[in-house]
């Protein structure tokens, strides 16, 4: 046999001489906070700290280094043996005493068991702790701090007892022209009411049709063909145009929903009758609140009776059976 | 490489030369990733010899879908989302960004035109293609997890065009989308939430335009190419059907690659001693 050719034997002597790798050792831990005290150090202290990072950097590296070229050195490796606790056999199973390391691994976590379990664990652990808050990023801002805007609709001697008015007002200022909305206004003077001292009533009737949203207008002569001016404003939300009309009721162009003059439905699609704005007299002046949900008006002017719910979407019910199928509304004016 | 018995001509040198050239980087790319050979056998693969011009509306759907993301990538260039009024114009950024499109960019109108009416496009084509599909009965099994993902498509592909009208912003997609958000609403329980997060908030602003912009253009379409690769692996994974009346499909003809009809019975007496052959499909 000639001595180049490794036979089968020395090629696997080579390969385990390979596998005498050094064993694991805590020398290299403290060499990497050596090093991380010395670049801490060159930001905080230079002298004190980088010097004590050098020393132990220095020191955990020699030992390392004297770990790791020990078997060059020729000092003996002492590596530990690896072992598995035997389990006791199950009664009754006779078995073999080679079949012992099997019913280790069936009833054990075994590495890669666990190494799988971990990534999982991790990988949705991470994924979740980047999911949620994107999640919560996405949808809650629509639905938390929804703000009421008040709307100044200017002095109340600007509305003439009885004289129904469209009236078009920016919302929100800052929002601009897209919260631009429209809504019927009638003064009803000074209502006096046995429980409470004589006070002014308006009836604030919103323009979104309460079967898909669609603006409703009013069905009647309105503007100069009354001989009466249009008015245009500038209140605190912006610019404010008063049309005076006459309507006989309101009807949406979209899908034909027709409305009283209270709001209330007379034909077609909705649901219910027109929406409301809650209002306040501030100073002299009429200034909107939030919108409010009628199912219908009972009385007109001052003396109507209005059943009203919370702020529901366009095409909701809001009584009668069909209003179980909105059990939970979305939070709505905060 | 060809080996000449004479010695090789000029032009036979350069044309070997050249093939040398094409060929390596075609070459160096498939030793290191397979995809050419992949391609191929997606270009290549075999399908029935008597598949006819119906069979392709998928493709044409797919092409379709291809031309409006191409050309909403161009469009996204120039369009700009904001419901903030231009203090010149006093019209909405939105809707003038659309107007500088359409009547003032070089090939604007065009290329907004590609995806406006390439929108009708794609949703016909998908409807043609369910279809053809439908008569052809290939959504039987085992392809009717490909016919569950080519609905979705089908409900993307629509979301995509109630998304994308608003995007012009004026009083038509406007009104539309304030009737197309409260229809959602009116669903029963989830209803008024979908509503109040399709308009994020309780009216429709600036943040619905951004919202619906950021939906047409990022989380729809990706959603779609998902589905879409889903859709081509299951195609050519199971193959593509026969026609309903093919001869080969039922066995009565010789199919393409050579095979010997399935049942040979039902055209021409069956010699004795001999038996269907225990092919796929031959059920005898």
């Amino acid at each position: 046999m000639e001595p180049e050719q490794p036979s089968p034997d020395t090629e696997q002597e080579s390969l385990h001489e390979e596998a005498h790798l050094p064993p694991p050792t805590f020398w290299p831990i403290g060499f990497a906070i050596g090093i991380v005290l010395i670049l801490v150090g060159l930001i905080v202290n230079p002298e004190l700290i980088s010097s004590i990072g050098a020393v132990v950097a220095i020191v955990f590296g020699f030992l390392w280094f004297r770990d790791a070229t020990r078997e060059l050195r020729g000092e003996p490796v002492v590596v530990e043996p690896e072992r598995r606790e035997m389990k006791p056999t199950g009664e009754g199973t006779a078995a073999p005493a080679g079949s012992a390391p099997a019913a280790v691994e069936e009833t054990a976590v075994t590495r890669s068991r666990f190494l799988e379990g971990a990534t999982l664990g991790l990988g949705g652990l991470i994924g979740g702790l980047i999911t949620i808050p994107v999640a919560g990023f996405a949808i809650l801002p629509g639905f938390l701090n929804q703000k009421v805007h008040k709307v100044d609709l200017g002095p109340i001697t600007g509305f003439p007892v009885g004289q129904w008015f469209i009236a078009t007002f920016i919302t929100d200022p800052v929002e601009g022209e897209i919260s631009r909305r429209t809504a019927f206004i009638r003064n009803n003077g000074v209502v006096t009411n046995p429980n409470t001292k004589p006070s002014p009533s308006f009836t604030i009737i919103s323009n979104r049709c309460a079967h898909l949203g669609c603006p409703v207008q009013a069905n009647g002569p309105q503007g100069s063909i009354l001989g009466k001016p249009t008015r245009h404003e500038h209140t605190l939300n912006g610019p404010l145009r008063l049309i005076p009309a006459i309507p006989a009721g309101y009807g949406c162009p979209c899908h034909g929903g027709q409305y009283d003059t209270e709001g209330n439905r007379t034909a077609g699609p909705p649901v219910r009758a027109l929406d409301r704005y809650e209002f306040e007299i501030n100073h002299g002046r009429l200034v909107l609140l939030s919108t409010y949900s009628v199912s219908h008006v009972v009385g007109t002017g001052g003396q109507a009776q209005i059943y009203k719910y919370k702020q529901y979407g366009p095409g909701q019910h809001v009584d009668g059976p069909e209003a179980w199928f909105y059990p939970l509304s979305p939070p709505m004016h905060g | 490489m060809t080996t000449y018995k004479r010695k090789p001509t000029k032009g036979e040198l350069r044309s070997q030369r050249l093939e040398e050239v094409v060929m390596y980087p075609i070459d160096w790319l498939e030793e290191r990733s397979g995809l050419i050979g992949g391609l191929r056998y997606f270009l290549f693969r075999k399908v029935p010899g008597d598949v006819n011009w119906m069979q392709t509306l998928g493709s044409a759907a797919l092409t379709a879908f291809l031309v409006q993301a191409i050309t909403g990538v161009i469009l996204a260039m120039y369009y700009t989302p904001s419901a903030a009024t231009d203090p010149h114009t006093g019209q909405p950024v939105a809707w003038l960004s659309i107007v500088n499109i359409t009547d003032h960019l070089t090939m604007g109108w065009l290329v907004r035109g590609m995806h406006r009416w390439g929108a009708s496009v794609f949703i016909i084509l998908m409807f043609l293609h369910m279809a053809r599909v439908f008569l052809f009965g290939a959504y039987k099994y085992p392809r009717e997890l490909n016919w569950i993902v080519g609905v979705l498509i089908l409900v993307m592909g629509m979301m995509e065009g109630f998304t994308g009208y608003l995007l012009p912003w004026d009083q038509t997609s406007y009104w539309a989308t304030v009737v197309g958000i409260n229809l959602n609403g009116t669903a029963p329980i989830l209803g008024p939430w979908l509503a109040q997060f399709l308009r994020s908030g309780q009216e429709i602003s600036g943040e619905t335009l951004t919202r619906f912009y950021s939906l047409h253009m990022l989380v729809i379409p990706g959603g779609i190419i998902a589905l879409i690769t889903l859709h081509l692996y299951l195609v050519i994974r199971l193959g593509v059907t026969s026609p309903p009346w093919s001869k080969e499909a039922a066995g009565m003809e010789p199919s393409e690659d050579g095979h010997a009809p399935l049942r040979p019975g039902l055209t021409q007496p069956v010699p004795r001693g001999i038996s269907p052959q225990g092919e796929p499909g031959g059920s005898e």
